[in-house]
């Protein structure tokens, strides 16, 4: 055997001992900094959404009424948590609270949030069963601004107006709906759009009508989109 | 700028050929200036980074030999160790084997001793037999002489001898029966002598290989004192293979982190408010990542004070009771985290099967009744429980990492040194390169005048050669007269005439084209 003797340290031994600390306190500040630099990366604004899913009662859409419980059942199966939900219905007067069948902040806890939208899926069925006579008038306009006011006092991250309707806007004559719609920073989502008896006979109709909408929400700061197909619109909803 | 270019004629030809002549005409009268700055710009750049990447050498060898400290000081203390580690398993079989050795000893003495007094009591001298027969052969041959009373005590006497004899052999043979006995005994001891020995002899073997592997690490220790490269190249390469290895287990374990992440991250949601947000992420989230921290955490205080792993010196200092202590500690903290875990795990369950239901009862079908559902349940529970201990073990590869990471980082800065170096230096040559081919440029650019120097230059060295030689001939002609005049002038003369010719050949030599400038002069 040899005969050094590893015990006996020299110099550079006894430095290694001390550089220990300073390698643990090198790895905390960079732990540290590391965690900082992430933190400061990330943004602290709302994270939540918002929908508001409008049902036009009125005329020949009134036999579509059915598909607001499919876009509903969809929108709450995908929404979260902390989230806002509201369903309203389009007929003479949009314009008013009366409008609303169901509105609701989902709690933070995923279980209470679960039985809020159970309570507002409860809430539209009783008014799908309720609905017998569609209304003469269709106020678009009214229900658009109903549903910008409820999306602003959510304070949203994103902000969704689902819009199930021919687009086919007929006032009252008492009606003043010529004011700016003000949607800046809102999507306007149309869902099927159906074509009526006129888009039969002069197609230029019916394109003239959705261009008229999407211009008009252009015009106030909103997006447009279109989604004719319900079956596309879990892959709309999803790209949120 | 079109006006300007035009100035001299409306043809932009001509007037390009005027600009030309122009900027020729400028540029040759500036030439000397203009090789001076272009030479002396290039000169300076390079001197300047010339100078740079001295220091970058000197930094690059300042670092390599910190490298090699820490290097060395690393691996001296990783043999320090090995070695300490070799001698306590050193110390547990000498205690374990050896330590009986006493016992042995006095054992295998006492064996010995019976063994040797059995030998001597087998080889007794006992009486022999065949003296007896001789003695009985030796009475029966005796003369009878016919007297029956002689015959009558012979007869007597011959029984007698013969009943001693059949005694004695009776006696012989039992002493032989004794003997055996003795000697089948002595088997068992020889047996037993020869099992300790073989215990011996493992025990000596075994410490041989440990004294071997003592050996084999004194030997590396003194190649790092004596500084020896294969030893150096030899802990770097290890130094490497444990940076890769400890990275890819941290890596391992950062995904478990995250599969654990996920699976506390939704419960949390329901004990800890979801909405409030902390720098972008909800305070749930942050608090699922504060209990896997914490767990970690736990792991790694627990491996410290196990001594496995030597991130904290302050635990290492701790007397043994006070550790023990914090390792029990810290185990219990572990075990509560991962009971919460597994709990967290159940609730998150059961969260996925009420959301399953809603899901199902929005799509208008019927709430299925889900069959095994109990094993996904008691699967996550047992994630939650066990992955706060997998993630536990993270000290050791981290404690790996940071050790090598000093050497990568040190390989990874001497690297940068020197490609900085190479770059410096190219960029140096690049630039007096260039000042060097601008120059050559410059006087491409000018040729035209310069070529016109070059004739003037020759012409006027021409005319000079002329009356050079004109000179000579006259002062031949002088010198031949007074040669014929006086004696001994020759050599003085031919000395001036040497002199002259030379200054003459100084006078012919041509300035050719590229003519030293005021710098290269």
């Amino acid at each position: 055997m040899n005969s050094i003797n590893p015990i006996q340290h020299d110099p550079h031994a006894a430095n290694a001992s001390d550089r220990r600390p300073r390698r643990a306190r090198a790895a905390a500040a960079g732990l540290l900094t590391l965690m900082v630099v992430l933190l400061a990366g990330c943004d602290s604004g709302p994270h939540n959404r918002a929908a508001v899913v409008l049902i036009d009662i009125s005329g020949e859409y009134a036999a579509e009424i059915e598909k607001a419980r499919r876009v509903t059942s969809l929108l709450l199966g995908r929404l979260d948590p902390g989230d806002s939900i509201a369903v309203a219905f389009i007929d003479n007067t949009s314009y008013s609270d009366r409008n609303f069948i169901a509105r609701v902040d989902f709690d933070h806890r995923p279980s209470v949030a679960n039985d809020q939208k159970r309570s507002v899926h409860r809430e539209l069925e009783a008014f799908l069963d309720r609905f017998s006579v569609p209304s003469a008038h269709s106020d678009l306009t009214g229900g658009i601004l109903l549903a910008r006011d409820y999306l602003e006092r959510t304070r949203a991250k994103d902000k969704q107006i689902f819009l199930l309707s021919d687009l086919d806007e007929d006032l009252k004559p008492e009606l003043d709906r010529d004011g700016p719609l003000k949607l800046n920073g809102i999507e306007v989502v149309a869902v099927n759009v159906i074509r009526g008896e006129r888009d039969n006979i002069d197609p230029a109709h019916y394109r003239e009508r959705v261009g008229h909408w999407q211009q008009r929400v252009q015009e106030d700061g909103g997006r447009w989109d279109m989604v004719n197909e319900i079956d596309r619109l879990p892959r709309l909803v999803a790209q949120r | 700028m079109w006006d300007i270019l035009t100035i001299w004629s409306a043809s932009p030809a001509l007037s390009v050929a005027v600009w030309l002549v122009i900027a020729m005409v400028v540029l040759y009268f500036g030439r000397p200036h203009a090789h001076q700055l272009l030479q002396t710009t290039g000169r300076a750049i390079d001197h300047a980074l010339r100078l740079a990447a001295v220091s970058v050498r000197q930094l690059e060898q300042r670092v390599s030999t910190r490298n090699r400290d820490v290097l060395v000081a690393q691996g001296r203390e990783a043999t320090e160790q090995a070695v300490e580690r070799e001698f306590t398993r050193v110390k547990a079989i000498v205690d374990r084997e050896l330590g009986h050795y006493p016992a042995l000893h006095r054992e295998l003495e006492e064996t010995i001793e019976k063994v040797e007094s059995d030998y001597q009591s087998s080889t007794q001298n006992a009486p022999l037999p065949p003296e007896w027969s001789e003695v009985v052969q030796t009475i029966s041959s005796l003369p009878s002489s016919g007297d029956p009373t002689v015959k009558k005590i012979l007869n007597e006497i011959k029984g007698s001898v013969e009943n001693a004899q059949k005694e004695t052999l009776k006696a012989y043979q039992k002493d032989a029966q004794e003997r055996h006995k003795i000697l089948s005994g002595m088997a068992s001891d020889w047996r037993g002598l020869k099992q300790n020995m073989e215990k011996v002899q493992k025990s000596i073997s075994s410490l041989d290989g440990r004294t071997e592997s003592i050996d084999r690490h004194m030997a590396n220790y003194e190649a790092m004192r004596n500084n020896d490269d294969k030893a150096l190249h030899s802990l770097t390469a290890s130094s490497l293979t444990q940076f890769f290895i400890a990275a890819l287990i941290l890596a391992v374990s950062a995904f478990g982190g995250l599969i654990n992440f996920h699976l506390i991250a939704l419960p949390m949601s329901e004990m800890v408010s979801g909405g409030a947000y902390f720098a972008g992420m909800p305070v749930s989230d942050i608090a699922a990542l504060v209990i896997i921290m914490v767990e970690i955490s736990m792991g790694i205080f627990l491996l410290e004070a196990l001594g496995i792993t030597s991130l904290f010196p302050m635990i290492g200092r701790m007397d043994d009771r006070m550790r023990k202590g914090m390792g029990i500690a810290a185990l219990v903290i572990l075990v509560i985290f991962a009971s919460i875990e597994a709990s967290l795990a159940y609730l998150r369950d059961l969260l996925i099967l009420d959301q399953q239901q809603l899901t199902q009862s929005l799509a208008g079908a019927e709430i299925a009744d889900a069959q095994f559902r109990w094993i996904p349940s008691v699967a996550q529970m047992m994630l939650g429980f066990i992955l706060p201990f997998a993630l536990a073990f993270v000290g050791i590869p981290l404690e790996s990492f940071i050790h090598s990471l000093r050497t990568v980082l040190g390989l990874v800065a001497l690297g940068a040194l020197r490609t900085l170096r190479v770059v410096l230096r190219i960029t140096g040559g690049t630039a007096r390169h260039l000042s060097r081919m601008l120059i050559s440029l410059y006087d491409l650019f000018v040729m035209l005048p310069l070529a016109i120097e070059r004739m003037v230059a020759r012409g006027g060295a021409s005319l000079g050669e002329a009356a050079a030689d004109r000179r000579q001939r006259k002062d031949e002609e002088t010198e031949a007269a007074e040669a014929s005049a006086e004696d001994g002038g020759a050599k003085s003369g031919g000395k001036q005439r040497g002199r002259k010719r030379r200054s003459g050949e100084e006078r012919q030599t041509p300035n050719h084209g590229a003519e030293p400038t005021p710098v290269e002069g």
